[in-house]
């Protein structure tokens, strides 16, 4: 093996009484793309917090190079020639490309010399790495793809040898994260080392060339990638094996419960985010929208249930029209039997600081069963949150526990939970398993599949291809807030990726 | 993992902390004492006793709590909603006009005990319209309510200057207030609870709106846990999102809140209005209002806290009194160092202490920070 770039030894963190890493052992060769897997809360984060010189590890030994090292900053940790990509991209977002490149590393006051170094610096880390971008672009104004380019020049630019990224895909789509891993590749032809952090197993198969997984904050598994399967991965991961393709039997679509026709959207700045779009959702059939996030879905699940105002259009739920004029309450939609679980559950489908129990009637807290007068009905809200703890296994399984303190996919699950249990005719459910482990993942697609099976009309909104592809009985693929395509669940993934890039869309209108 | 640090027992979070913090403002007040050249143990006995040596003192700190239990409540209320209504002191001075008005025309043909709660009704009303204002801006028109309720402290000043010193000043008087009411507008005295325990009273203000203090305060803490109206305030309050996506509109829980609020505001003036001056002065609020926030995010928006906070309060401005006529050095404006510290650590600073006393608990008894939640074998 060639000279270690990284070399991690004995790390120990533990915040309180947690312990996020236990005695982490862990060595990246020079030149090498090394692979992190793991669950969420599985301590990836904290350990490259520590690397990178966010946190630091109460115990334990990092030797850059072969020499030991204290990071204590983040520009320690810049000036031994690592770089991080952030999963949520620091950029100053009204600033251009070379503005933000500087920032952070201006050398004077006025700015003047910085630019002019950072101008042909930019200029032939581009050429070397094929990392094209314009440099006098602002921020905003490019796509995602683009933005993290910007990331990876960055931290180039400071220097690094060493890159680690951090779930980088995620807003990615299948192009573009192709292009990222060509971009990868040059970077570790030309010596520099990389450590991704994912929890995309595929991924990890297509480019590293090592991989560590990590469970419950120990390092459970260091493998060479060719030598293993994505199957011994996720069982590493969960420490038990792991269906990754849900068992499902035909569908039998029955009468229409979900209509939409023509519907428009436009945002607040009045650009049109849903145009014209039209589709039905029948009783017994799960419907999935794919599309790269940022092309209309969240912007059509939001006018559906009520909260977005729609600018044309209708939407027939069970065949009589809903609001489209933003007014919509959505108590009185629930009441007609459309459950939501929104995309964003920190925000939207969860109050994080309630207990367990509160969240539980978030939505249905104007439902006689839980009130008594003006007053709520403590005692049956708590022996319907235990009762919903127990049917959809939510852990820790206490009611009165701080919704905060679960972890990402308990928290979905207590909004399937409460959306699931009032028995809606129309469920619609927005990323259903965004930063949910893969443990929970299995069940809430089970779970999915059986409210399918009762014959409620499901749509369901996803980034994640496979999850699409798994689900759906038909998939329509939405690209600049249009649908582009219909297809069967046995579109290959090529097929739907040339769609979700809007390729197909561009041939047709040709 | 959610959570950088464990979380502590309760008593911990709503005991020992809040002690901590305020130890450490004393031990800082006590070093500004020492600057002035006094000697702050015997500034700290002065202080207490004051406050609570005697049946007089007692009395006093009960009184002014009364009035700080009010306002607290009130932007306690206001703050679950996540709006910060600052205007608790021009709701609390327009509350007084409320009162003004009822006492000035009944208080010769009714007794107390008619009269009282139709100024209950009278203040809150007076102090809620007050919030209304501030609250459908907010609501309809995105103005911001820390901004417009600031403007109607200044404004609920100017009104009651004009009132003072015109429309209902006597003729003849010198003086910025009302006639003095007659006895039917005149609270009854609540000293003797305090001479049931033996102690001696010459004359003090506390009054039975000390009790209507504790009943709204059991009320208020009934509506913001246990009602539908509080569950929507707090959802709100956390999250306007979640809050849209739950069908609470915003403009009514918004309006509702501060209204609530305002009431509660309103309801401060009966205090110092019917129990103690028995007329409403200019400018008898005396940041009272103002004070309430600071009881507000010491009592950490719960009734109970803001009880005891309220009593401390009381405690400084009673002990503080004294203390300025004891000891000559230590002026009036030296109490308001004081309370700006007690703000300043148990407020402000409030957290500082809390990461060491978790790492505490942590290691003498992991169990106790909720070591087995986080633990918990989520999938």
């Amino acid at each position: 093996m060639a000279q270690a770039a990284i070399e991690l030894i004995g790390i120990n963190k533990s915040f309180g009484a947690v312990r996020a890493n236990r005695d982490i052992n862990l060595e990246v060769a020079r030149g090498t793309i090394h692979g992190i897997v793991g669950e969420n809360g599985a301590g990836k984060s904290t350990l490259m917090s520590i690397l990178y010189g966010f946190y630091q590890a109460d115990s334990g030994e990092i030797r850059v190079g072969g020499k030991p090292v204290s990071i204590s900053t983040s520009n320690d940790a810049i000036a031994l020639g690592i770089g991080m990509v952030h999963q949520h991209f620091m950029l100053v977002d009204n600033f251009t490309v070379l503005e933000n490149v500087i920032l952070g590393a201006e050398n004077d006051a006025l700015l003047k010399s910085s630019i002019a170094k950072a101008r042909s610096e930019l200029d032939r880390l581009e050429r070397e790495y094929g990392l094209e971008v314009d440099p006098d672009a602002v921020i905003e104004e490019l796509p995602v793809g683009l933005q993290q380019r910007v990331e990876i020049l960055k931290a180039l630019y400071r220097g690094a040898e060493i890159l680690i990224l951090d779930e980088p895909t995620g807003v990615l789509t299948p192009a573009e994260a192709d292009h990222l891993f060509r971009i990868l590749k040059q970077l570790k032809d030309q010596g520099k080392t990389i450590v991704l952090i994912t929890h995309k197993l595929r991924e990890i198969m297509a480019i590293t060339d090592t991989v560590s997984v990590m469970r419950q904050g120990t390092m459970v598994a260091t493998r060479v990638t060719k030598e293993t399967t994505v199957g011994e991965l996720a069982e590493l991961m969960v420490g038990r094996r792991v269906l990754l393709r849900v068992e499902k039997g035909q569908s039998e679509a029955g009468a229409v419960k979900l209509s939409v026709k023509n519907l428009t959207v436009k945002d607040s700045r009045g650009v049109t985010m849903v145009d014209n779009v039209s589709f039905d959702v029948r009783g017994g059939e799960i419907v999935g929208i794919a599309g790269v996030a940022g092309n209309g879905q969240s912007e059509l699940l939001e006018a559906i249930s009520g909260i977005r105002h729609a600018v044309s259009g209708e939407v027939m739920l069970e065949g009589k029209p809903i609001d489209l004029t933003g007014k919509a309450d959505p108590g009185e939609l629930r009441d007609r039997g459309l459950a939501h679980v929104p995309e964003d559950r920190h925000h939207v489908g969860l109050v994080l600081a309630f207990e367990e129990n509160e969240n539980s009637i978030l939505g249905y807290h104007d439902d006689e069963r839980y009130l008594k007068g003006p007053f709520l009905d403590v005692d049956a809200i708590m022996a319907d949150a235990k009762d919903k703890i127990e049917k959809y296994d939510i852990r820790p399984g206490n009611p009165r526990l701080k919704t905060a303190n679960f972890s990402g996919g308990n928290q979905q699950k207590i909004v399937l939970a409460r959306e699931m249990e009032q028995d809606p005719g129309v469920l619609i459910v927005g990323q259903p398993t965004r930063g949910v482990d893969v443990g929970a993942i299995e069940f809430i697609h089970k779970r999915l599949i059986a409210m399918r099976d009762q014959g409620k009309a499901v749509l369901v909104v996803s980034v994640e291809l496979d999850e699409i592809r798994s689900l759906s009985d038909r998939i329509l693929v939405m690209f600049a807030g249009r649908v582009v395509g219909e297809r069967g669940p046995e579109a290959t993934e090529g097929e739907l990726g040339l769609l979700m890039a809007g390729v197909e869309h561009q041939e047709a209108a040709e | 993992m959610s959570t950088p640090y464990a979380k502590l027992p309760a008593w911990a979070d709503y005991g020992l902390i809040p002690l901590i913090n305020l130890s450490v403002a004393f031990i800082v007040a006590g070093f500004v004492v020492m600057l002035v050249g006094e000697n702050p143990f015997r500034a700290a006995v002065i202080l207490v006793e004051g406050a609570f040596g005697k049946g007089t003192g007692i009395a006093f700190t009960l009184f002014y709590a009364t009035t700080f239990i009010f306002t607290g409540l009130s932007v306690a209320v206001a703050a679950h909603c996540s709006l910060f209504n600052i205007g608790t002191e021009g709701q609390a001075y327009i509350g007084g006009l409320g009162i003004a008005l009822v006492c000035l025309s009944l208080d010769s043909v009714m007794p107390w005990w008619v009269i009282f709660p139709i100024a209950i009704v009278a203040a809150a009303a007076f102090g809620a319209l007050w919030g209304l204002i501030p609250a459908y801006l907010q609501a309809k028109r995105g103005s911001h309510i820390v901004i417009t309720t600031i403007m109607f402290n200044f404004i609920a000043a100017s009104v009651m200057v004009y009132l003072l010193v015109g429309p209902l000043k006597p003729a003849g008087s010198q003086a910025p207030q009302t006639r003095n009411f007659l006895a039917g507008a005149e609270l009854p005295k609540l000293n003797w609870i305090i001479e049931l325990f033996g102690a001696k009273i010459r004359s003090a203000p506390l009054n039975i709106c000390f009790l209507l203090a504790l009943v709204m305060a059991f009320l208020i803490w009934l509506l913001i846990w246990r009602t539908r109206l509080g569950y929507e305030m707090r959802t709100y309050g956390h999250s306007p999102k979640a809050a849209r996506y739950a069908g609470i509109s915003e403009t009514r829980i918004i309006i509702t809140a501060m209204m609530i609020s305002g009431a509660l505001a309103g309801m401060m003036a009966l205090n110092p209005v019917m129990g103690d001056q028995h007329n409403v002065a200019i400018d008898f609020v005396s940041g009272a209002g103002y004070v309430g926030i600071a009881v507000a995010l010491m009592g950490r928006l719960h009734p109970v806290g803001i009880v005891l906070a309220a009593i401390l309060f009381g405690m400084l401005y009673q002990g503080g009194a004294e203390l300025a006529f004891e000891m000559p050095a230590i002026s009036r404006d030296m109490i308001v160092i004081i309370q700006g510290l007690v703000i300043l650590f148990a407020g402000a600073l409030e957290h500082m202490f809390r990461p060491y006393i978790q790492a505490l608990f942590a290691s003498v008894s992991p169990k106790s920070v909720g070591m087995q939640a986080v633990n918990g074998k989520g999938a």
